[in-house]
């Protein structure tokens, strides 16, 4: 489509745009107490922008001279985004972190963000890819070092500014050798040109694709890239913790199942046919050795710590290990399982990082300690929080089973060669147990029962329960998520 | 009458909600809701066995309802000759387990809350006839029991939690990896009935890295199962998990979940997998033979009692394993021996229930005396039987039928799975026989130790037992003499199941037979 007749279908995005000026414009203009006034505006834009974006409804196309899809792929990830993005908005208006700070431009920065995460939920050109990568990056780098009187925030956002440049640095590289082989930054041009190529540049797309997946890796916190991940988590706010576990791990695993399944595929698969590969050199398998290195490393290091929120750290890089297990199979059930996934994996991690601000401020801490006896002492608290644990864990009746359940099908569905994923997913899982586990232990098998029992606030129980109570319902009827992501599951493809 | 099966199945949970209401401090009224509860799934229990029809080897009061119908995932529920023992003893072992969990005083609402829970969970996993279902209901079963163990039980508690969790999560594991398999082998659907069907076939001669599918998946439900069972060498979880437990959860998991896994190896292995059965049926016994040897060696060296039981109850389950090897004498190789089979299996799912009750009885024994004297030394006791005249003497017939006295029910069962396995398996069966005589030879030792001798001066003071210990102990007691004087009502009851069950394994897993 033109420039012009793309903005018909553009207009979430300009409702962002106009939010994220507006709160700006709000901000300059009020009294810096009152930054609730911007995060109520930003909260207001993001839900105009979440109807607009349910209810823009065309036909797969591009947008944008052929630099954006626009699909329903692209609006479900969308979707992923603002909801995680409100919700992180709400938690950081109830958070202490954040006392003394003038907090007006961090909700306008969130914006920010979710405009860079829409760029990448529909990127389909190699200078959109690195454009809306780095817009994402830039604002993380701030909003990791947003409590600046704190050093360890200081300290994160260093090493994440370091790490992103030198990692983004490397894609880049990656990027133009794939522009150089064939003269084109169009993901479908690459794909008939690579095709063309016909294996005789195998050595130089590999190590392209490689360079490449640094970025994506990096994004999604994939081991070797994970390297910056555990000192940002713990650094940073505890709400752009959350955040970050999250919503542009949703928008990284967009880039990759579009970057992967149609410029070394011809695509066919993701509507339902058999596939074949345009590229010689193996990367399925060098994703699925990828997949099981990250999580096999996220969980033997999740075991070691003794702070939850490191704890959380390194079992967010090992989700983000399961979730690479069914990219791989290159089939529409891997790219439905991922989906699935995402969204199951939105309530129960953001639950778990929310009742960790909550024990944060009541507690003044983060290590296991400040867990003992909290089952007791805070009834709810504990409830919820056992039922995140269990939840990540991948035990029934929570979402996590549902979401490692159609993840682990995928697998199994694409036949022996991927027998071996699922085998040491399987095997992480019960790792992952024990230290899950360590936080209902401390919660409830230490400490006595007490006849005084606090009950978070009006608001607070709420968010908690918004987020439990699917972590449960989801679980044993999830027809309702499986209808959305069937919907979902169509991806912009044009013919080889 | 209608959805009786759904009804035996959530009773429990009305009774959690219940309980979720009552205010902290009522106590008793929690246990009362408890007792009820348990009481009134009893009282269906002794219904379905009533109404059950013995002579019809499928299954009965079938429910179906749509679950995920996009996912192949339906809510079916289905009883058998193989199912309904089990649905009988759980009930029955979870009624009884509410009186012996009567003195616990720590966090009550919890604990029947999730006692009710667990509850829930296995008798889900006995009914359920889907095989999604079925693992949705195995897991469940797991949460409940990890808090029951770590928070009531004793000093080592949090670590035989986590290590009872870990364990049976492994298994688990492996068995969602077969499950999955199975159900894309079998066309995507999760209906055991189906998968009976359709998996012994679907999968002949499909190889994966060289080998046969069949026994890839076949050795991961084994697994699965073998230790929840537990089956030499995953049982070490089980020792320290008993001993931990509070009793009342020592009395569930040795009367009601050992017996899971051999259920589903029944349900799940033996069925959908017959050709598996004969490859593997000399590792069945061969396992048995050291699950017998080696629990009892391990039961005699205990200086704790309760521990001492516990390895009993690997011992016992040896002979089980022994039985279901026994299977295969049904074949044409081995001389279409169906007497044998018969023999072999009945035996085993006889001493599935059987037990059940006796190790209860056994574990809820040693409660007893632990309450009062605080401690299972078995050596720090000694001449309690003029003290407690009572208890020494149920002891002692609960030792009795452990040891597999003739004319106690533990005697019937075993002597069923040695006449079984014996054509086939004859230097295994004669070897097992010396764990009868080291089992004779604990049970008696430990009985010498505690209740003959001199009075230990510091036990002067211990009661006998009392009223609510008695009524906890009775029915098993009573059930347990029953059965092995008059074995003839259990087996009619389970005899056509059986049969079919044979039939699958040694036709259907004879025409699919690559082995």
């Amino acid at each position: 489509m033109s420039n012009l007749q793309s903005l018909s279908l553009y207009w979430p995005e300009l409702i962002l745009s106009g939010t994220i000026l507006l709160a700006i414009i709000i901000d300059i203009f009020s009294e810096s107490q009152q930054s609730k006034k911007v995060s109520n505006w930003v909260t207001l834009g993001l839900l105009l922008t979440l109807i607009a974006v349910a209810i823009t409804k065309h036909s797969p196309t591009t947008l944008f001279m052929d630099t954006l899809a626009f699909d329903p792929f692209a609006s479900f990830i969308k979707s992923i985004v603002i909801v995680a993005t409100i919700l992180v908005i709400v938690i950081s208006r109830n958070s202490n972190e954040f006392k003394g700070y003038h907090t007006g431009e961090y909700y306008a920065l969130l914006a920010v963000m979710v405009f860079g995460m829409f760029l990448m939920a529909s990127a389909i050109d190699l200078i959109m890819v690195y454009l809306s990568i780095e817009v994402v990056s830039l604002m993380s780098f701030i909003l990791a070092g947003y409590l600046k009187n704190n050093p360890r925030s200081n300290e994160a956002s260093l090493k994440y500014v370091i790490y992103g440049a030198f990692s983004s640095g490397i894609m880049l590289y990656g990027l133009s050798i794939i522009f150089g082989l064939t003269g084109t930054t169009n993901y479908f041009e690459i794909r008939d040109a690579v095709k063309a190529l016909d294996g005789s540049a195998d050595l130089a797309l590999t190590i392209a694709s490689v360079f490449v997946l640094a970025g994506f890796g990096y994004k999604i916190s994939a081991v070797p890239f994970h390297f910056w991940t555990p000192d940002v988590y713990e650094g940073s706010p505890t709400p752009i913790t959350a955040y970050l576990s999250v919503a542009p791990k949703a928008a990284g695993f967009a880039l990759m199942i579009r970057f992967f399944n149609q410029v070394f595929v011809d695509g066919a698969s993701l509507s339902g046919m058999g596939w074949s590969s345009t590229v010689s050199f193996s990367w399925p398998q060098l994703l699925g050795i990828i997949s099981v290195i990250t999580m096999s490393m996220g969980n033997l290091v999740a075991i070691q710590q003794s702070s939850v929120k490191r704890m959380l750290a390194y079992s967010s890089i090992a989700h983000a290990g399961y979730m690479l297990m069914a990219l791989p199979t290159t089939s529409s059930e891997g790219v439905f399982g991922i989906m699935i996934y995402l969204v199951m994996y939105l309530f129960m991690n953001l639950g778990a990082f929310f009742v960790l601000i909550y024990v944060i401020e009541k507690e003044g801490g983060e290590t296991f300690e400040h867990f003992n006896g909290l089952g007791w002492r805070m009834p709810i608290v504990g409830l919820v929080m056992t039922i995140f644990m269990f939840s990540l864990t991948g035990l029934p009746p929570t979402v996590g089973f549902i979401g490692k359940f159609y993840l682990f099908a995928a697998v199994i569905n694409a036949g022996p060669a991927f027998y071996w994923l699922a085998f040491f997913g399987a095997l992480n899982t019960v790792v992952s147990l024990y230290y899950y586990m360590r936080v209902v232990k401390a919660m409830y098998l230490t400490g006595e029962p007490s006849d005084v029992i606090a009950v978070p606030s009006f608001s607070m129980t709420m968010i908690f329960l918004l987020l439990a109570i699917p972590s449960v319902v989801f679980g044993i009827y999830w027809v309702p998520v499986l209808g959305w992501v069937k919907e979902s599951l169509l991806l912009f493809v044009q013919a080889l | 009458m209608d959805n009786i099966l759904s009804w035996i199945i959530w009773i429990p949970i009305i009774g959690m909600v219940a309980i979720g209401f009552v205010p902290r401090g009522q106590q008793d009224l929690i246990k009362k809701i408890a007792a009820v509860t348990t009481g009134i799934q009893l009282l269906v229990a002794v219904m379905i066995w009533i109404t059950f029809n013995p002579t019809d080897g499928s299954f009965q009061f079938m429910e179906r309802a749509e679950w995920i119908p996009s996912l192949g995932i339906a809510y079916i529920l289905g009883i058998d000759g193989l199912s309904l023992p089990m649905v009988a003893l759980n009930a029955l072992i979870a009624f009884l387990g509410v009186f012996v969990s009567w003195n616990i005083d720590r966090a009550v609402k919890g604990y029947f809350a999730l006692f009710l829970l667990l509850d829930t969970g296995i008798m889900g996993v006995f009914l359920s006839l889907d095989f999604f279902l079925f693992y949705v209901f195995w897991e469940v079963m797991l949460l409940p029991m990890y808090f029951l163990i770590g928070m009531w039980g004793g000093p080592q508690r949090e670590y035989a939690a986590i290590k009872f969790f870990l364990y049976t999560l492994f298994g688990s594991v492996l068995m969602l990896i077969a499950l999955l398999a199975l159900y894309f082998a079998c066309g995507k659907t999760f209906d055991m009935l189906l998968m009976m069907e359709r998996a012994p076939f679907a999968l002949d001669g499909v190889v994966w890295w060289g080998m046969s599918a069949i026994k890839v998946i076949w050795v991961l439900l084994f697994i699965g199962f073998a230790i929840k069972v537990p089956v030499f060498p995953f049982h070490t979880w089980l020792p320290l998990a008993h001993v931990e437990a509070p009793t009342a959860i020592s009395v569930v998991l040795a009367g009601i979940l050992l017996k899971l896994g051999v259920y589903g190896m029944l349900r799940i292995n033996y069925t959908m997998l017959p050709d598996a059965v004969w490859w593997f049926a000399g590792a069945f016994a061969v396992l048995g033979m050291i699950n017998v040897l080696w629990g009892a060696m391990c039961a005699l060296a205990q200086k704790d009692l309760k521990k001492m039981v516990a390895y009993s109850s690997i011992s016992h389950m040896g002979f089980l394993l022994l039985g279901m090897a026994a299977v295969i004498a049904g074949g044409a190789a081995n001389g279409s021996n169906l007497m044998a089979a018969q023999a072999g299996i009945n035996g085993a799912v006889f001493q599935m229930f059987n037990h059940g009750t006796i190790s209860a009885m056994l574990f809820i024994l040693v409660g007893v005396i632990y309450d009062q004297a605080h401690h299972r030394d078995i050596e720090g006791f000694g001449g309690l039987a003029a003290q407690m005249p009572v208890y020494s003497g149920i002891v002692a017939l609960a030792f009795f039928a452990g040891l597999g006295l003739p004319g106690l029910s533990g005697f019937v069962s075993e002597a069923m799975c040695f006449i079984g396995a014996f054509p086939v398996f004859r230097t295994i069966v004669i070897i097992s026989t010396i764990g009868i005589l080291l089992n004779a030879a604990y049970f008696l030792w430990a009985f010498q130790r505690i209740f003959f001798g001199k009075l230990n001066e510091k036990y002067t003071g211990l009661v006998d037992i009392n009223r609510r210990e008695l009524f906890t102990v009775v029915p098993l007691l009573a059930i347990t003499i029953f059965l092995g004087i008059y074995p003839r009502p259990f087996l009619d009851m389970i005899k056509e199941t059986m049969n079919v069950l044979i039939d699958q394994v040694v036709i259907v897993g004879g025409i699919a037979g690559i082995f």
